[in-house]
């Protein structure tokens, strides 16, 4: 261990000290009455790093022996996952606060899970994966049950880590298949074990069992079950930051696995990561018909365009991956600003997530209503919008590397999508009078959120703010031609 | 003036930005603040869109006034206008601000509906003036939203169900597109419309699912194409959204749909089919020449059974798109000028008969022609005006309606006789049908107790429809106006449609060879 391994590692060993000494100074102070404040810190110190990591730039290095790589691709994750976090974590400070159920572990565990999230994006080896991997989902899984007095969040908290272990389990029994048969857990061992683009059988099925615990964790189909439940029991923000930051890592890791260890064999996992990706566009567009809590409708929107992320993986190129990054970003954009509305929906002071609640909210609410439909239309992914950028970018890679079937079941699937997300405007613009309609305001905090995501979903049709760019070069970094 | 397409597109939408952003308040006055803003950013335009018209040369057949910069993802924004796009953009600039003073009577959230409807020009102009795939489809698509929002808000009472079959629709449609567009920048390596006009897509035949596809990659993409602009035309099979919309949709929200957006598909079909899959065209024609001849006649008899005076003029409009697809297919001379014609021409009629209802039923809040009887003799001035657009939808000849159904029905003759008699036969029909609405609704004794005080037209609604029958009869009276401007595109295009079919015949002779 040399001091430019830890040099490499500084970013995340700064936020794993920065945890400790805010959980030791927690303790030690006023417990939960320190956590709002240690909310905007935490928010704070997250907005540091990101541009810390951002400034940095540089090339690829790798540490440890190839354990740990910091490239272009893990800083665009990892800056995109920081921000994210960041807001997550200043809607949650009002959220939890009003409702007396702000604890200060709230803000340490978000901090640990995106140690864990950092770690995941820049595995370099199935070890470091797995660990960053399991930092960031025990963090979760307590986070999901932090309200301990509610039974649903309780109940989410336990199914999530039920089913969460099942995933790591099939994850780690992946790993060691193909650890046995490439004989390293480095990635680019593994990567010189493929043979004329193919990996051998033993090979296969330990790649095939990894996708299986991979998929589970970005909740793509057929490992999506978990979702739904999950995102509805747990607390609003912290389906927020479900549905935001851990997706993008968990895609970033799929990405990094399947073209760092897999990418000299890409005919074997592309037909298994394309079928997935169909299916989750399919089954999140069409079972979210059904829905009438938005959470859960959130929760089958996000395995739709997890689906859609994985379209761009499955072209298997440099520029599906740099279209995959673009849909995330995009994505989570997106997530942040509807859940910043998600977390304003109340009724005489109780959080409500039935969708009717929206009714007519364009008459007292013009403005935050208009935010809505610009994000609700732009996750429909309808020009000019600039949803529909990301999906043109994933459309575009898919029939570039020959999946033209992959790309019109994915756009066939996108209009079905299309009706849910336009049921919530019909509601707010010409819904009924009888429902039970939201009668809470939004929080000052929440409502830069929500307008400033909507702004930029109108804005970025100018020059998506540069993203496209970053994420060729992230893109260009992670893909070896 | 180098940026005159972009500050023509674009003005509009300042407009609705200056109007969304500093704008308060819902009270009298800043309704009519709303309402004059929009008339004037309308008008602004329509005014420097002469200068394009002006500064435009007919005899140039390449694209004028081109705007091209750097956008994203390697895409490009470029702007521009030839023969075939200009009078598109004209019929836009013109109608708006007629659209925008047929609403002048609204009084639910103004500020929203000239905001939607600002936009709404913005969209469809960029529609006609972009030159890079992505752009086109980005103001293709993006025209759903103020519409969709038009219709649902603004709407009659099954306004809801209007919205979504109108939006889910044309998503459908335009998505497919969406996919054949990616593939057409797969295939070429740009997106830019005049380099695509030069490219070739392969044409062989090959087997999918076992059927063996002639004319190969360009039928699949002139079908995909199809699925999108067929749905917005509207043509038959998949016109049953737009009686729906129409109905529901407030006035000035079907003026707009008759007169410009249903123009999108006809566009659609000129810009792309025509020019980038000629040999996709040439083995879909005859298709596309039946779905238009029983589009003609069937939607003309079901018109002839509505009651609703809305559905009925929806319908006709079905029936004139009709002639439309099918002068454009037949790709020559007569068959393009007539289709343009009769394009340019339907804006100003169908927009003119929506307004025409809409007189009445601000009057009398409904739509049944049984409601109606001997309004003649309280409204002289009313009846003279649906008279003559009665005439020009009939396609009487000195107005503008008989140019375009006449060089179209002159040019399928030429192509495929069997269906020139059927098409023709829809000339009759329409007479029947338009006539026999104007004797339920105009002629005869007032008898109706509720009739009995109802009012002529005002100045206002006289002003809106003066600029429409000048338009009317001078295209009538002297088409040059418009064959001139359109005519050497029109033949630049012929010209390179021929081209490519010569090139191609061999390959088609061995494929249909094959087959058999």
């Amino acid at each position: 261990m040399t001091s430019t391994d830890l040099a490499i590692i500084l970013p995340e060993v700064f936020l794993a000290l920065y945890a400790m000494v805010a959980l030791l100074g927690a303790v030690w102070t006023g417990k939960d009455d320190t956590a709002p404040l240690l909310c905007w810190l935490t928010a704070a110190v997250f907005v540091a790093v990101a541009v810390w990591i951002a400034l940095a730039g540089g090339t690829t290095h790798v540490a440890f022996g190839g354990m740990f790589v910091d490239d272009a691709f893990a800083r665009f994750a990892k800056v995109t996952l920081l921000l994210a976090g960041a807001v997550v974590l200043i809607l949650s400070e009002g959220f939890f606060t009003r409702r007396g159920a702000m604890h200060f572990e709230y803000p340490i565990l978000i901090t640990l899970a995106s140690i864990g999230m950092m770690v995941m994006v820049s595995a370099g080896d199935l070890i470091t994966l797995y660990m960053g991997l399991e930092l960031q989902s025990l963090s979760l899984y307590v986070v999901a049950a932090i309200r301990r007095d509610s039974l649903k969040s309780t109940e989410a908290g336990l199914k999530y880590f039920i089913l969460g272990a099942l995933s790591s389990g099939l994850l780690l029994y992946g790993a060691s298949l193909t650890y046995g048969y490439a004989g390293s857990t480095v990635f680019r061992d593994i990567y010189a074990a493929a043979t004329d683009g193919h990996v051998g059988f033993g090979l296969l099925l330990g790649l095939t069992f990894m996708i299986s615990g991979l998929a589970f964790k970005v909740s793509a189909v057929p490992f999506h079950m978990w979702t739904p439940d999950v995102y509805e029991g747990s607390p609003t923000p912290v389906t927020a930051f479900f549905a935001s930051a851990p997706k993008m890592a968990a895609m970033a890791m799929f990405a990094r696995a399947m073209h760092d260890a897999f990418g000299d064999a890409v005919a074997d996992w592309q037909q298994i990561v394309a079928l997935v990706a169909v299916l989750s566009v399919f089954l999140g567009a069409i079972a979210g018909i059904g829905q009438r809590d938005i959470k859960r409708l959130m929760a089958y929107s996000s395995i739709s365009h997890m689906g859609f992320a994985l379209i761009g993986l499955a072209a298997g190129t440099e520029r599906g991956v740099s279209a995959m990054l673009i849909y995330m970003a995009i994505y989570v954009t997106m997530n942040i600003g509807t859940f910043a509305f998600i977390l304003s929906m109340e009724r005489e002071g109780q959080h409500v997530t039935r969708i009717e609640g929206v009714s007519l909210l364009s008459r007292k609410e013009p403005v935050t209503a208009l935010a809505m439909l610009v994000l609700l239309f732009s996750l429909a992914g309808v020009p000019p919008l600039v949803g529909f950028f990301g999906k043109f970018a994933v459309l575009a890679a898919a029939l570039d590397a020959g999946l033209v079937w992959v790309a019109a079941l994915g756009a066939v699937g996108s209009v079905i999508s299309a009706f849910y997300y336009l049921r919530i405007v019909y509601y707010m613009y010409f819904g009924s009078e009888e429902a039970e309609q939201i009668d809470g305001s939004m929080s000052p905090a929440q409502w830069v959120v929500l307008v400033a995501s909507a702004a930029i979903m109108v804005v970025g049709v100018i020059n998506l703010f540069g993203v496209d760019g970053l994420a060729a070069n992230a893109a260009a970094s992670l893909v070896v031609n | 003036m180098q940026n005159l397409i972009s500050i023509i597109t674009f003005l509009p939408l300042i407009a609705a930005l200056i109007l969304a952003l500093f704008l308060k308040g819902e009270d009298e006055a800043a309704q009519r603040n709303a309402k004059w803003l929009a008339l004037i950013a309308t008008t602004a335009t329509l005014f420097i869109s002469l200068f394009l018209l002006f500064g435009f040369d007919p005899s140039n057949t390449d694209f004028q006034f081109v705007e091209e910069r750097e956008w994203l993802l390697g895409l490009k924004y470029k702007m521009g206008v030839d023969g075939i796009s200009i009078l598109f953009v004209m019929l836009t600039t013109f109608l708006m601000p007629i659209t925008i003073a047929a609403c002048w009577e609204v009084k639910v959230r103004v500020k929203e509906y000239m905001i939607a409807f600002l936009v709404l020009e913005t969209l469809m102009l960029g529609v006609f003036t972009a030159l890079d795939l992505v752009l086109f489809y980005l103001f293709f698509e993006g025209g759903l939203i103020p519409m969709f929002l038009i219709i649902g808000i603004w709407g009659g009472k099954d306004r809801i169900y209007a919205a979504f079959k109108f939006f889910l629709y044309t998503f459908l449609g335009s998505l497919l597109m969406l996919v054949a567009m990616i593939a057409m920048y797969v295939d070429a390596g740009t997106t830019d419309i005049p380099s695509l006009m030069m490219h070739t897509f392969a044409s062989e035949t090959f087997p999918v699912l076992g059927i063996q596809i002639v004319g190969g990659m360009q039928t699949l993409l002139f079908l995909a194409f199809f699925a999108s602009f067929a749905v917005k035309m509207p043509m038959w099979p998949v016109h049953t959204w737009l009686p729906d919309a129409h109905v529901q949709a407030p006035t000035a929200g079907s003026v707009i749909l008759a007169a410009v957006l249903l123009k999108m598909g006809g566009y659609g079909f000129l810009r792309f089919s025509l020019p980038m899959f000629p040999v996709g065209s040439e083995v879909m024609s005859t298709f596309v020449f039946w779905l238009s001849a029983i589009a003609i006649v069937y939607a003309s008899l079901v018109a002839l059974a509505q009651e609703d005076m809305k559905k009925l003029i929806a319908y006709s409009s079905v029936a004139h798109m009709g002639y439309v697809t099918m002068g454009i297919f037949t790709v020559n001379q007569q068959g393009l000028d007539g289709a343009i014609f009769q394009m340019l021409s339907h804006g100003f009629v169908s927009g003119a008969l929506f307004l025409i209802v809409g007189v009445v039923y601000d009057r009398m809040h409904t739509r049944d022609i049984a409601a109606y009887g001997g309004l003649m003799v309280r409204m002289p001035v009313y009846a003279l005006i649906f008279m003559l657009f009665t005439m020009a939808n009939v396609g009487l000849p000195g107005t503008s309606g008989f140019i375009g159904e006449f060089l179209t029905l002159m040019a399928i003759f030429q192509v495929n006789t069997w269906v020139a008699l059927v098409a023709t036969s829809g000339v009759i029909f329409s007479a029947g049908y338009a006539l026999w609405l104007y004797r339920r609704v105009m002629l005869g004794d007032l008898i109706k107790e509720s009739l009995k005080t109802i009012k002529d037209m005002t100045g206002r609604e006289k002003a809106i429809f003066a600029p429409l029958v000048v338009m009317t009869l001078l295209l009538g009276v002297y088409p040059a106006l418009v064959t001139d401007v359109i005519g050497p595109s029109v033949e630049h295009l012929i010209g390179q449609y021929e081209v490519a079919l010569n090139d191609y015949t061999p390959a088609t002779e061995l494929a249909l060879a094959g087959d058999h």
